[in-house]
């Protein structure tokens, strides 16, 4: 039953980190750009969704309305700092997020307190197997919301013109603009789609887990694990390796003791680093 | 040539100026005491640094108002100099020098924080500038021989202990098994020594002990275990998010556990906006204003939760009522050493034996507070759903019978 509740505790949680780590993927491939700030907009986007809470509004609205906000705020960003970074060395698109990230943090302690918040769903629970096995059902709607909004966005971007553009931009940015596509706009709304994932993401953790103004890098380097290990532009594999990251945590967590859950997840990262090196080693030809 | 002598007039007079700026603020100034005081007024500790300066302005204003302080038959006033340490240790051990060496101040308030009273004590130590401290509760603070260090708090390792104690007498004297998740920051980890230690006086079994990282805000994989494992009592500790963690997923995940104890959980204002949620949890505070210590200053807890709320808006958290009570040590120190000579004022200081509204205080030759237990508060809800806080050990103090065991979710 604990091997259960732990696949089945962190298969919920992966699912959460794959929308972020979606996000991140997304325009990183596209922009060429590691968003140091990514789980600072999920932070954001999670006191959107308390504010409604305060207000009255159910917070499971915040999953429509946080997105759209964030979404302006992504693009808000990119037009002030990170369409100036956006064709520079990857190492100053770090700085930059880097800066952006701590301009948050600062930010949001100081506009919503540094107080730890939540919001209540009031959901309640799902018992499974005679009771032995318990999923709050905040955490079953996460999942839920984030698969479907994930499958919207695959649809949207195979279907719609600006989800071609997005993808002919990630695949050559020159040869897409020779072809008349905008890549500023396309850089935006990436930032902007980005942000507004993050968003959604940050409205379901806002009611399953806890936020405070600077809990966001845990979130950046999730997502970046999972993207390392997944690769860009490759969603079922962000999905798989989010929904893995969560599972093995559960157990580290379960068999090794909490506070070994953060080193084994960096101790995973290392280990697949080190066999893709090895595997690409193998493959490596020389010119003779 | 004309430029450059502009110049350095400018550089010059604004020297002299600065000079004489420094020098105005010294320690006592005409009928000023000038204290010194890092407190963090941005970052991650703002909500409780806030409440801290809370504290002590409340407390100057009402010595002020109430005649001062009586030092070689002259009356003086406490002022104090307030720099943000933006709940940054270096950046408050920065403060602290600058607070002695610039600002000239020959006494000091403690910030917010183990770790941040952590990293100001060498200065103050260093200077011999005699600091009362009201929120670093860490072991290790009283450890270290520091000489000029006074805390009116209880330190750390007793947050819970009483917890402990509570629910073996509560077995009949039997030892009980107990489940544990720590945060892994120097306050929790003292409250963890603490239980480890009562768990050993006792003779109680400590059956899960798990360390929380301090960048996580999930416990599902301990409370699984403690579903598993059933144990008598299960005490978390992680400030304000480990406190808030656990209430959501104990009451989301159905934990029955027979005693459930906490801190940190009026900063998490469990009671009043987890309601139900939160009912029946233990939580340990440094002060309720149902205890009946009293003063002449503030009268009693209940005056002084009165008053504060009339002034700042909102009922004072523990961490505000011994910001306060730092004051009145001071002040009964100055009073009692009759100088400002700061080797007197740190005997004073080290002789304290009085009783404030927040408890009574006398310091162990480790500055630690040792004559005012911790109480134990549990979150009891009525049939309308409001939630009140409600002080149920020790039994001395006690406005509610304990509630135990804690009834199942099932049953609620």
């Amino acid at each position: 039953m604990i091997t259960i509740q732990a696949c089945l505790d962190g298969i919920l949680l992966g699912i959460l980190f794959a929308l972020i780590a979606y996000g991140m993927a997304l325009q990183w491939g596209v922009m060429n750009i590691i968003n140091i700030a990514q789980g600072d907009l999920v932070i954001l986007g999670g006191y959107i969704a308390y504010f409604m809470y305060l207000y009255g509004i159910h917070p499971a609205w915040g999953v429509i309305v946080s997105p759209i906000i964030m979404y302006f705020v992504g693009v808000g960003i990119y037009k002030l700092v990170i369409n100036k970074v956006v064709d520079r060395d990857l190492f100053i698109s770090i700085l930059a997020t880097f800066g952006i990230s701590i301009l948050f943090m600062q930010l949001m302690n100081f506009a919503f307190g540094a107080d730890v918040v939540l919001a209540n769903s009031g959901y309640g629970t799902t018992f499974l197997f005679d009771s032995n096995v318990v999923l709050p059902n905040s955490k079953i709607f996460s999942a839920f919301i984030s698969i479907l909004f994930a499958i919207c966005l695959v649809i949207y971007m195979k279907k719609s013109k600006l989800g071609r553009a997005i993808r002919a931009t990630a695949q050559n940015s020159r040869a897409a603009k020779i072809l008349g596509v905008d890549t500023e706009k396309v850089y935006a709304a990436t930032f902007g789609i980005n942000a507004a994932l993050c968003g959604v993401a940050g409205a379901l953790i806002s009611i399953t887990f806890t936020i405070h103004p600077y809990m966001g890098l845990p979130y950046t380097i999730r997502s970046f694990m999972i993207v390392i290990v997944a690769g860009l532009g490759n969603l079922p594999g962000v999905a798989l390796s989010g929904m893995g990251l969560g599972v093995f945590e559960e157990f580290a967590d379960y068999i090794l003791g909490t506070e070994f859950r953060i080193g084994s997840v960096f101790l995973l990262l290392v280990l697949i680093l080190v066999y893709r090196r090895f595997k690409l080693s193998r493959k490596r030809e020389y010119l003779k | 040539m004309k430029i450059n002598k502009i110049i350095l007039g400018f550089i010059s007079a604004l020297a002299i100026l600065l000079s004489t700026s420094v020098t105005s603020f010294a320690k006592v100034v005409g009928d000023k005491i000038v204290l010194g005081a890092a407190v963090s007024l941005t970052g991650k500790y703002s909500s409780n640094g806030v409440h801290t300066q809370n504290g002590y302005n409340m407390a100057v204003d009402r010595i002020n108002s109430m005649g001062g302080i009586k030092v070689g038959g002259k009356t003086y006033k406490f002022e104090i100099i307030y720099y943000d340490d933006e709940s940054n240790p270096k950046r408050a051990a920065q403060l602290a020098e600058r607070l002695i060496s610039q600002d000239g101040v020959e006494f000091m308030l403690g910030p917010y924080s183990s770790g941040l009273t952590k990293a100001i004590a060498p200065v103050t130590e260093k200077y011999g500038v005699p600091m009362v401290e009201a929120n670093g509760a860490s072991r290790s603070l009283f450890t270290k021989g520091y000489k000029y260090l006074f805390a009116v708090l209880a330190p750390a390792n007793l947050y819970l202990d009483v917890a402990i104690r509570t629910a073996v007498e509560l077995n009949g004297g039997k030892g009980v098994k107990i489940a544990q998740a720590f945060e892994q920051d120097a306050f929790s980890q003292d409250v963890r020594l603490g239980i480890l230690d009562a768990a050993k006086d006792t003779g109680s079994e400590i059956i899960i002990d798990d360390k929380l990282p301090k960048e996580l805000n999930d416990m599902a994989a301990t409370l699984v275990k403690v579903k598993q494992m059933k144990p008598d009592v299960l005490v978390v500790s992680g400030h304000t998010k480990g406190a808030l963690t656990a209430i959501r997923q104990i009451s989301e995940m159905k934990v029955d556990v027979p005693m459930l104890a906490m801190t940190h959980c009026d900063a998490a204002k469990l009671s009043k906006q987890h309601g139900k949620n939160a009912q029946y949890a233990l939580c340990a505070s440094q002060w309720h204003k149902t205890l009946t210590y009293k003063d002449k200053w503030f009268k009693d807890g209940m005056t002084y939760d009165a008053d504060f709320t009339k002034m700042f808006g909102y009922a004072p958290p523990y961490q505000a009522a011994e910001s306060s009570a730092a004051l009145l040590v001071f002040k009964d120190a100055f009073e009692r050493a009759n100088s400002f000579d700061q080797k007197k004022v740190r005997d004073a200081l080290a002789a304290t034996d009085m009783q404030t509204f927040y408890g009574n205080i006398k310091f162990a030759p480790g500055g630690q507070n040792v004559s005012k237990p911790m109480v134990l508060f549990q979150v009891i809800c009525d049939s309308s759903g409001k939630c009140e806080n409600k002080v149920v050990a020790p039994l001395k103090w006690a406005s509610a019978k304990l509630i135990h065991p804690v009834p199942k979710w099932s049953e609620r």
